[in-house]
Formats: structure tokens, sequence, C-alpha cells
């Protein structure tokens, strides 16, 4: 808050009336985005330097956390900007009235598929994979590989997390009609099932899992921030299934072309370049050589699997309800 | 009844108003939901199997640490020995701890690359596996077992030391104590303590889930998670939340069934004496009590000290910033449960009806935190800003939180209080703040200090509804360690929850010993 505050001392010498006028921008998101250690701060200056405005992050828990508190205010947000839902949430907040269309055509966009969304844009997506310690043997390389062998994974619950919800949609993207098949042959494996992401990662990394499920992204934090090279994410032949990570403008928002303006810098090599030591996520538009070293070790799978956001609901419905009977058996 | 005197009447009033807006505060946000709901969704076969798994591993969970607890709480009445103070502190931590700091404390131990596996696996004796309802079970008698052995302990040094004078001249043995106190002493307290556990068990998610291994380990609560936050069915959470009520009250009734009032008549609160019919074999099983407890509490904070104790000094400063602010709402939130619980305790303790009004009181632990702050947050919005009231509101629904707890500590020593001093009281006609001061707190102080202590503890471990209301820069501890955790920062995040271990124990000691000044325990 200090640079804020600071901000705000030198405005209100720079004169009164100046200081009022400065306008407010409200972006709603998850909590790690905002943390000391996290983009917010980062984005937060390079934005106020080029906006005479001031840019405020909420933090509000995960995705489907800050999606429920939009629903919550309704008409009296003071949001005006959600950023941080994923593909999996996106059906939901268009269906609930809460999202404007931005009138931006999207340059430069990098990633695996294409864009053409009038009401939400990509800021950075990863892939979901089994992330494990590089002296695991015989890893395995399809989900059929993996429910054959003896390895003990970790998942995280679909009903309180959005990995375990991709988890879902991952498998049923790729098995469809045979994915209850798939589960059952992996219920086996399941040592647990968390209610978060923080839950799982952290029994992996206490050494009581050989798997968990994460990003192909997680060994670059191991890699970069921790000089430790001994973690990978491990590659499946069926494809992995995205996350694309977007923001909107809401429907409650006080300046358009301020939120619009957000919006463009959003996709701007400034915004861009501060997720990938940051978010541990690929930003969304910026080419492949601009990426930090220790991106260039990825796993790249060969295949990107997602779902439009228009089948999500009906997937998610069917995807749920596979998972609860072949895990409850 | 009319003849009798009213002494206290105008703190019973009090109490009666407070009741009065605990309740408010309880049900409110639960209507305030069901308000904003558009009709309720029914019950699905799969919530139906979730209540039964809530029902069926509360009911274990708060049998077993009941009864684990029995041995632990007597040796302690029974043995006075160098540290015993910091035993009694030490093993309270387990109750305040987050969640996941617990469960990877007690995955060190028990887990599969644990403490316990590994001399095993060398001894050529297989493994053992922590998933599963065992495992569910396992965490919940790790976290709940201090807490029933304070409230047996606080039931058993309500003895007082004349009765022990008179059992020691008339030679008791040990099945003459068994039968005089011991029995009495746990007809009376074992109901109470069971239902608070049980209640508190059944509010379990993230335990219930890390360690149940699997949807077939569903509670209420994350069923109600799950219709809040993916399907925005608030109808379906409000519906869910009223059957957790459903269940407090059915746990509730049952308990008071079973309950019996202890009664030992006067002391004057004497200094302790030693237990009469002591032998060679009381000194034996006391002790292997005293020492599996220990080695089954303290085995696993000393793991999660050992693996954070390093990050400690280097945490980044927004993490001792979330600290300070944790004390202090920490702080207000025990005034607030403290001056709550005072007359409510004495209105109870002075009435017939007191069943039903303890329910107010218990209430607040069975009622889903998600559906209280969801109902708070949409009381709220209308009038003012939720984000800036974040760290008020949180600090008046940790009050609520360890209301129950100190009500259950407070009851019984009011009730005692009254019905041995009472009359004294009266005879020398005091009344009012004067009879409060004289005759009844020095009776209350030592419940009150532990109930405090919970208090102060419990609101420096909580998550709760922070996270629905957290605003830029009003970060709790907790909160951080989570984030740390989520942000592949496991190194900091450890050292994080050392502090926060370390907060909360100095807490509860600072407040529990204020409450045993002048007493020999």
């Amino acid at each position: 808050m200090k640079p804020t505050i600071i901000a705000a001392g030198l405005t209100v010498m720079a004169g009164a009336a100046f200081a009022q006028d400065a306008p407010v921008l409200t972006v709603y998101t998850y909590d790690s985005f905002v943390a000391d250690w996290g983009p917010g701060p980062a984005i937060e200056e390079a934005f106020e330097a080029v906006c005479d405005c001031d840019l405020q992050f909420v933090g509000a828990g995960d995705g489907a956390a800050v999606l429920s508190r939009l629903r919550l205010e309704g008409d009296r947000s003071e949001a005006d900007i959600v950023l941080g839902l994923d593909t999996n949430l996106t059906a939901a907040a268009l269906e609930a009235g809460l999202i404007a269309e931005h009138g931006i055509t999207p340059e430069g966009l990098t990633m695996p598929v294409t864009w053409d969304d009038p009401n939400f844009l990509p800021f950075d997506w990863g892939y979901f994979a089994f992330v494990h310690r590089t002296d695991l043997e015989d890893v395995p390389g399809s989900f059929i590989e993996l429910a054959a062998s003896d390895l003990r994974i970790v998942i995280q619950d679909p009903r309180s997390s959005t990995p375990g919800l991709g988890l879902l949609m991952w498998v049923q993207s790729a098995y469809g009609n045979e994915a209850e098949a798939i589960w059952e042959g992996l219920a086996d494996n399941i040592l647990t099932v968390t209610p978060g992401w923080s839950e799982a990662y952290a029994l992996f990394v206490e050494g009581e899992a050989d798997m968990v499920l994460s990003y192909t992204t997680s060994p670059a934090y191991h890699l970069i921030a921790e000089e430790d090279d001994s973690f990978a994410a491990a590659a499946f032949e069926e494809g992995h299934y995205m996350q694309v990570e977007v923001a909107g403008i809401l429907n409650t928002a006080d300046d358009t072309a301020l939120a619009g303006q957000f919006m463009e810098f959003m996709l701007s090599p400034d915004f861009q370049q501060v997720i990938p030591t940051t978010n541990w996520m690929y930003p969304a538009a910026l080419p492949a050589d601009a990426l930090p070293d220790g991106f260039q070790t990825l796993t790249v799978p060969l295949t990107s699997l997602l779902f439009p956001d228009t089948d999500v609901p009906a997937n998610r419905e069917t995807a749920l309800e596979t998972w609860q009977r072949a895990l409850s058996r | 009844m009319a003849a009798r005197a009213q002494p206290l009447s105008w703190v019973q009033a009090t109490g009666g108003v407070f009741i009065l807006l605990v309740a408010l505060l309880i049900l409110g946000p639960l209507i305030a939901v069901v308000l904003r709901a558009e009709g309720f969704g029914g019950l699905g076969a799969s919530d139906w199997a979730a209540i039964r798994f809530t029902l069926l591993q509360a009911a274990l969970s708060a049998l077993l640490s009941c009864l684990a607890a029995v041995p632990v709480a007597r040796a302690l009445a029974r043995r006075r020995f160098t540290g015993r103070g910091a035993y009694v502190a030490l093993m309270g931590a387990p109750f305040i701890l987050p969640v996941l700091v617990a469960v990877l404390g007690l995955l060190a131990v028990f887990g599969r690359a644990g403490w316990v596996n590994a001399v095993l696996t060398d001894l050529g004796a297989g493994t053992v596996d922590i998933y599963g309802l065992g495992g569910v079970v396992l965490a919940h008698v790790f976290l709940n077992l201090p807490l029933a052995t304070r409230l047996l302990l606080q039931a058993w040094l309500s003895i007082p030391s004349e009765r022990m004078r008179l059992a020691h001249a008339l030679n008791f043995g040990p099945r003459a104590m068994r039968r005089h106190f011991e029995i009495p002493v746990l007809r009376a307290a074992l109901p109470g303590a069971a239902l608070v556990i049980f209640l508190i068990c059944t509010t379990s998610f993230a335990v219930a889930l890390t360690l149940g291994g699997g949807p077939s380990a569903t509670t209420v609560e994350l069923a109600i998670y799950q219709a809040f936050r993916f399907e925005f069915d608030l109808g379906r959470a409000a519906l869910l939340g009223m059957v957790q009520v459903g269940i407090c009250i059915g746990a509730g009734l049952l308990a008071w069934l079973f309950a019996a009032q202890a009664s030992f008549g006067a002391g004057l609160d004497r200094p302790a004496m030693s237990w009469p019919g002591d032998g060679q074999a009381a000194r034996f099983t006391d002790g292997l009590a005293l020492g599996l407890a220990g080695l089954f509490l303290l085995l696993p904070l000393l793991a999660v000290t050992l693996e954070g104790i390093g990050a400690v000094v280097s945490l980044p400063g927004s993490t001792w910033a979330a600290a300070l602010r944790s004390i202090l709402v920490a702080l207000g939130s025990t005034a607030l449960a403290v001056t709550l619980a005072v007359p409510i305790a004495l209105l109870i303790a002075g009435r017939a009806a007191r069943a039903g009004l303890e329910a107010v009181g218990l209430l607040s632990i069975a009622v889903s935190p998600l559906v209280i702050g969801t109902g708070l947050f949409l009381i709220v919005f209308p009038v003012a800003n939720p984000v800036a009231l974040s760290l008020p509101i949180t600090g008046l629904v940790n009050a609520l939180v360890a209301l129950p707890f100190l009500l259950r500590a407070l009851i019984p020593a009011a009730t005692e209080a009254e019905a041995t001093h009472g009359r004294l009281a009266d005879a020398l006609g005091m009344h009012g703040m004067a009879r409060f001061r004289h005759a009844i707190l020095p009776r209350l102080r030592r419940p009150l200090g532990f109930g405090a202590g919970l208090a102060a503890a419990f609101s420096m471990g909580d998550l709760g509804v922070i996270a629905l209301f957290s605003a830029p820069g009003q970060e709790t501890l907790p909160l951080e360690m989570y984030r740390l955790f989520g942000s592949y920062r496991t190194d900091d995040a450890q050292g994080a929850a050392v502090l926060l271990m370390a907060l909360s124990l100095g807490l509860f000691w600072l407040f529990d010993r204020g409450g045993r000044v002048n007493a020999s325990t």
C-alpha cells in the first residue's frame, strides 16, 4: 500500500482539484495475483505510469470465489474489470449478465488456440499436467499408462477448485463416453483429493505422492526461483487440457474508456512480461523467444485440448456425475 | 419461587439481551441468504450421502476424542510435575492450528513418507495408510483431544479440596473414588464435551476431504461450498445450512438427555489436595496416558516446527504486518466474546430452561461459516462497503465462533458458584456488582482464562470469513500463509505456519495463565 499512499500524497501536493479527478479503476482478481510476489504490484506501477488513474486490485479468493463475489454484489459492485476467470467460468459470468463487450481486436496473441470472444480477452494460459520429480521411474505417457501403474497421485476436488475441474474436463475432452472407465482405472492411483491446489501441491512436495495435478509450467518455478531442476511434467499422448485465464469489463464499470485502456494494456509487453515469473503461466501475447530462461526446458504437449466455453456447462455436469459415480464405489 | 431474591437480575437481563443478539447474528445471515435465494433446491442423493458421512465421521471423532481424553484429564488432575503448565499449554496447540498446518504435521508423522512408516519399514513391518475414514478421525482426534482434555480437566478440578480431605479421612480406595467422584464428574462433563466436538467436526471439510481420499468423504460443508461457488445456488446452500442447524439441535437434545449435574457442595477454594487411593498402578497408568498423548500431540507440532523454523527470520514484511493485524483482531474478538459470554453464562446458570438457551450459544459452531459470511455480506453490502469492514466482521464472527467454547467452560462453573456461594451471598445481602465480584467471579476465573485463551487462539488461527471479505492490505496471518502455499512458496508458508503456531500458543498461554492466578493448577 505504501507506494499508493506516497503517490496519493504527491498528487495532493500537485493540486487538490487534480487529485480528486484521478479516476479509480477497480479490478477484482484472485488472491495470488495481488500478493507482493504476484504480478499485481508490478502491473499496478506500470499501468499507473501511463493512465493518470489509480489502479486498485481487489483479491477475493480464487477464480470461482471472485465470480461468486461479483454475483453477490450484483449491480452495486464497485468492480470495473474482472481478471482471472478461466474458460470454465466464463459461461456462468455471461449468463449472470455481468460482462460487457470489450470491442477490442486482440493482436499478437501467442496461444495455441484461436481467440474471438467478444466479452473476454486472455492474459495468460497453461496446460494442466501431472508434475513429478525427475527421479521417478517409468513416467506414464497417458492416462491409460497412469491407471495401469502403481503410482500414487494427488488431485483436487472439482467441486471446490479450478484445477480439479480442469482435470475433469481434460479426461472428458480426451475420452468422452469412455471417461468413466478411465476414472475407474485411476481410482486406485488416487492417494487423496484435496479442496484446493495448495493442499495438493504441499502433499506432493512433502513426498506423500508420486505425482500431483498442476501445470506444465510448475517446474519453471522450481528451476528459476529455487534453482532446482529436479521437477518435470509428464507429457500425455492424449494431449493436455488448457487453462486460459481471461479478463472482462463489467457492466457496472464507471469509465468504460479507462477499462478498455486497461484491457489493451493487458496485452502489451509491459503487462505480459511480468506474467511468466510471477504467475508462473504462459503469457497470452508474448513471443516464445521473449520468455525467460528456463521456460524453454518445459514439457510442450503435442495436442492442446479445450472445450469452447459454451460447451462447458453441459460437459461439466456430465463429467462431475461420472467422476462421483466412478470414485464413490 | 417468587419469594427468592433475584440478586443478579441486571446481569441476567444483559444476558437475555445478548443471547437474543447472538441468535440474531447467527440466524440473521442465514435468513438473508434464504431471502436472496430464489426458492430452495431439493436435496439430491449425493447430499444425503454427504449428511450420512458427516454424521458418521463427527460421531466417531467426538466419541474417540472424549474417550482418549478421560485418562489424560484424569492424569493431569491427579499429578503435579515440573512442566505440567507447559504440557497443558503446548498440547492445546493442535486445536488452534489452521487445518492445512495440522494436516502437514500429521502427515510428517503418519504419512507415506512419515516417521512412523520409516520406522515400520526399517522393522520390516509393512506400512500404515492415513487416508480414508481412519485418517479423518485420526486428524479430528488430534485437533480435538486437547479441547476434550481441558473441558474434562475443568470438571475434575471443580471437586473442592475439602471433599478430597474427607475422602482421605474415609480412606477411599480407587473404586470408591471412581464411584463418588469420577463417574459423576464424567457424567456431567462428557456429554457436553462430546457435543461441542461433534459440532466442530460436522462443519469440517478440508480435513475430511484431504484425508478422506475422495468423493465418498464429502461433508455437508463441502456440499454448501459446491452449491455456493460453482452453482451459485443460494437456495441449496441455505437449505444445507439449515440441515447443519438441524444436526446441531438434534445433537444438542441428545447431549442434554444424557447430561447430569454433578454437585459436590461448597468448597472454600483451598489449595487442591493429593488424590486418595494413589498407588503404583495409578502412577503408571497416568504416566502412560500423559506420555502417549504427549507423543501423539507434540510430534506433529515438532515436525511442523522443524520444517518451518529456519524460514521464520526471513519472512517477508507483509507476513509480519499480517501477524500484527491478526493479533489485534484476536484481542478484539476475545474481548467481545468474553463480554458476551459472562452475562449469558450467568443467565443460563440461573435458569431452568437452560438447554434451550444454551442451544442458541451452540448454534454458532454448527452454522456453516460460509453461510454466515455470505449472509453478513448480503446484510452489510446495501449499507456499507463490506470490504472496509472486513477486519471488524472477522473479529465479530470469530467471537461468535468462540462463544460456545467459553459458555461450555463457564456455565458449569457459574452454576456451581450460584449453588454453593449464592446462598451465602444472599445471607450477606450482596447484590449486583459486589455479589458478582466477590461471590461469582473468583469461581469463574479459571474457566474464563481458559475460554478467553481459546477465543484468542482460535481467532488467530481462523481463516473463515476473511477470505470472503478480503481487501487489499487487510490480510490476516492464516490468509497470508495460504497465499504463500498457493504461490509455490512452501518454505515461507511453513515459516508463517510456525509463526502462527507460536502466536496462537502465546496468546492462549497468556490468557490461560491470567485465569490461573492464585489457583494451584
